[in-house]
């Protein structure tokens, strides 16, 4: 069966001003990016931010206009795409539609001359491993998207390439298969231990699957680090937005006099004052709090007042929308149906530890004093 | 269409067949009146409505099947084998040609000359081939072309050439990019992945851009009968026409021909069917 880790040659890739520009328009402005050897790297980004771009350009399928990009010791960035040794997943598939399963995962071995019986043993191999071999011999247009993803995912193992490379893979697929298909690529990634590059815009994979997450915002690199870590310290608004659902809530407010607390009709929140930067009097910020981190202030005094507008249950969980200080405001509420708010009532919430997030409100850039 | 879509009221359905029934025989009555003249053994047309024939034999058929020149040659052979060579040279010339042309169109659109070039090519459909008779006549002449296949076939594929052109544009700007791309990736060189991925997700549509060449070039009379004036060389409808010459008009033989000369285009319809109907590219991508 498959050996762990096939070849190790080493496979890290390395970005290093990488700026593209198409018709008009500078797509990406200068990306630099060390994706380990092994390691999972996933890009994420509103649509429209250049991941796609990124990734052909990774690819050899466009050139870049400035930087150098090095696969392993080799500068490849002038290299043709066949020369890569890199295998993509596109988010449509691409798959050969006059070539049966088979043939899909023999394509790229045979361009490269490789002997028969490695090209069977391969196509054996690949087809366990996904569970394609009742399907071999069908054709594109005779299988469900779930199946034709697997052909996908199993044409760029059988090459066995230095680099994978997925375009929204999962995209396509239906919620529930998603999750299935995303615990697998997660199990597929261990088995080989093969350096992957994944993008996608949705941000549940990209939490999960990530050994390195890379935040990307028109063109540049917003935030890079491993997953966890960005979504506890985004540096800037627009990461902290990007990562979580619900949405992260903002709120304007004020720095009151003691440089410690914060005032906004109906908030009023206590700082330690030791995670942020100094403050000074007056001082308008951007606040940050997450849906999850608030909850129900039982007891001791409210730190938020929240006005509801409508309660979303989901059994397990709810969401109550409402406004608090002018801005919208949802809050995460764990409690039974029984003990549910309704519309219009008024509802004083406590915050859960100190997961306050603070931000420049003209820079947008994070207020926190530990962010790497 | 779901499956839970209802299927429409039993009279809608039974007023639409009907409306169809017409319509086929409408467009078979006068095919059925070919057919029956030419099964028919009597000389004239017998000019009932019903068309069957008076007294059935096969004498037309065999007339034009068997006919002879004056120098002994078996013409039908003579003249099928030239419209077999210069309609399936015409079907190769325009598929050549507009092949790579098309391809180029569709993929790298801003070259050099590709606007200006596709106009050109769509200003050469708007005349009708005839208008050029009398130049290309001249230009066969001097070229010493007239009354050869190879002054047809030429002739042909400049109609048949642009309209390839733009056939196959369609086609290809259908493919999606992404399969070339995924071909590249996987190991192909560009030329590779045209050859092995884009022709044959192409293959339906060069199926049709190629039978529409060779019909139209098999069915091809006016340009046909100004170029050619030696019997040997005619093409079928040249040779058919003379049936009905200035002596006497042999509507029997005419319609003979006729149905002899429409059976290899009818089998070529049936057998690339499956091609105009439905495309192969699908199930390549997306879900
Ligand atoms: N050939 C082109 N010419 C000009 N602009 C282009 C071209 N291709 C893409 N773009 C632009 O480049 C930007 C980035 O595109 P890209 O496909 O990389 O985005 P993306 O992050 O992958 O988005 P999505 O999540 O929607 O797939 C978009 O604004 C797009 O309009
Ligand atoms: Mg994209």
């Amino acid at each position: 069966m498959w050996q762990r880790g096939y070849h190790r040659a080493v496979s890290s890739l390395s970005l290093r001003g990488i700026r593209k520009t198409l018709g008009a328009n500078a797509i990406l402005k200068g990306i630099d990016l060390e994706v380990p050897d092994g390691s999972l790297t996933v890009l994420v980004g509103p649509s429209g931010c250049g991941k796609s771009t990124l990734l052909r350009t990774i690819a050899g399928l466009e050139s870049p206009d400035t930087g150098v990009i090095t696969l392993g010791d080799r500068d490849v960035t002038r290299a043709e795409p066949r020369d890569r040794d890199i295998a993509m997943v596109f988010q449509s598939y691409a798959l050969y539609p006059h070539l049966t399963v088979r043939e899909n995962l023999a394509f790229g071995l045979r361009l490269r001359k490789e002997p028969e019986k490695l090209i069977r043993a391969r196509i054996e191999e690949v087809s366990a491993m996904l569970g394609l071999d009742t399907l071999l011999d069908r054709l594109p247009r005779d299988m469900s998207g779930g199946q034709r993803q697997r052909v996908a995912m199993g044409r760029a193992i059988a090459r066995r390439p230095k680099l994978f490379l997925f375009d929204e893979p999962l995209s396509n697929l239906d919620a529930a298969l998603r999750n299935q298909v995303r615990v697998e690529i997660k199990k597929l990634h261990a088995t080989l231990g093969a350096t992957m590059i994944y993008v996608t815009h949705d941000q549940v994979e990209a939490m999960t699957l990530a050994d390195q997450l890379v935040v990307l915002s028109a063109g540049t690199i917003e935030q890079n680090g491993p997953p966890l870590t960005v979504y506890a310290q985004p540096v800037s608004r627009f990461v902290a937005e990007f990562l979580g659902s619900p949405s992260m809530n903002f709120l304007e407010a004020t720095v009151a006099k003691d440089t410690r607390t914060l005032r906004a009709e109906g908030l009023s929140l206590t700082l330690d004052p030791a995670r942020f930067v100094s403050l000074k009097p007056d001082q308008r910020v951007l606040v940050g709090l997450r849906p999850h981190d608030v909850q129900p202030a039982l007891d001791g005094p409210a730190m938020l007042t929240l006005a509801i507008d409508v309660v979303e249950a989901m059994g397990f969980e709810a969401f109550a929308h409402g406004h608090v200080a002018g801005s919208h405001f949802i809050a995460r509420l764990s409690s039974e149906a029984h003990a549910l708010p309704k519309p219009g009532d008024t509802l004083g919430l406590t915050l859960a530890d100190d997961r306050v997030y603070l931000f420049d409100p003209e820079s947008r850039r994070s207020l926190a004093r530990s962010v790497p | 269409m779901t499956p839970l879509q209802r299927p429409p009221p039993l009279p809608w359905r039974m007023a639409a067949h009907a409306a169809v029934i017409a319509a086929v025989g409408f467009a078979l009555y006068p095919v059925l009146w070919v057919v029956s003249l030419a099964l028919d053994g009597a000389q004239r047309p017998s000019g009932r409505a019903l068309p069957w024939p008076v007294a059935p034999s096969l004498d037309h058929f065999r007339a034009v099947l068997f006919a002879h020149s004056r120098e002994g040659t078996w013409l039908f052979a003579r003249q099928l084998t030239n419209s077999i060579v210069v309609s399936a040279m015409t079907a190769l010339t325009a598929i050549a040609i507009a092949t790579p042309a098309a391809y180029a169109l569709a993929r790298f659109p801003k070259f050099v000359g590709a606007q200006s070039g596709t106009k050109a090519l769509l200003a050469t459909q708007m005349f009708p081939g005839v208008a050029s008779a009398i130049p290309l006549y001249i230009l066969l002449d001097k070229l010493h072309l007239l009354d050869t296949q190879l002054g047809l076939i030429l002739v042909y594929a400049t109609t048949a050439v642009p309209f390839a052109i733009f056939q196959l544009r369609g086609a290809f700007e259908s493919i999606p990019k992404d399969l070339e791309e995924a071909a590249m990736v996987d190991g192909a060189t560009r030329l590779q992945a045209f050859v092995r991925v884009v022709l044959p997700a192409a293959r339906p549509a060069l199926a049709v851009t190629a039978l529409f060449a060779f019909m139209s070039a098999w069915n091809e009379f006016i340009l046909a009968a100004t170029f050619l004036s030696h019997e040997s060389a005619f093409t079928l409808p040249v040779a058919l026409q003379r049936h009905v010459g200035e002596y006497d008009a042999a509507w029997g033989r005419f319609a003979a021909g006729s149905i002899i000369v429409s059976l290899p285009v009818m089998a070529l319809f049936y057998a690339l069917q499956k091609n105009l109907v439905g495309g192969l590219t699908s199930g390549g991508v997306k879900g």
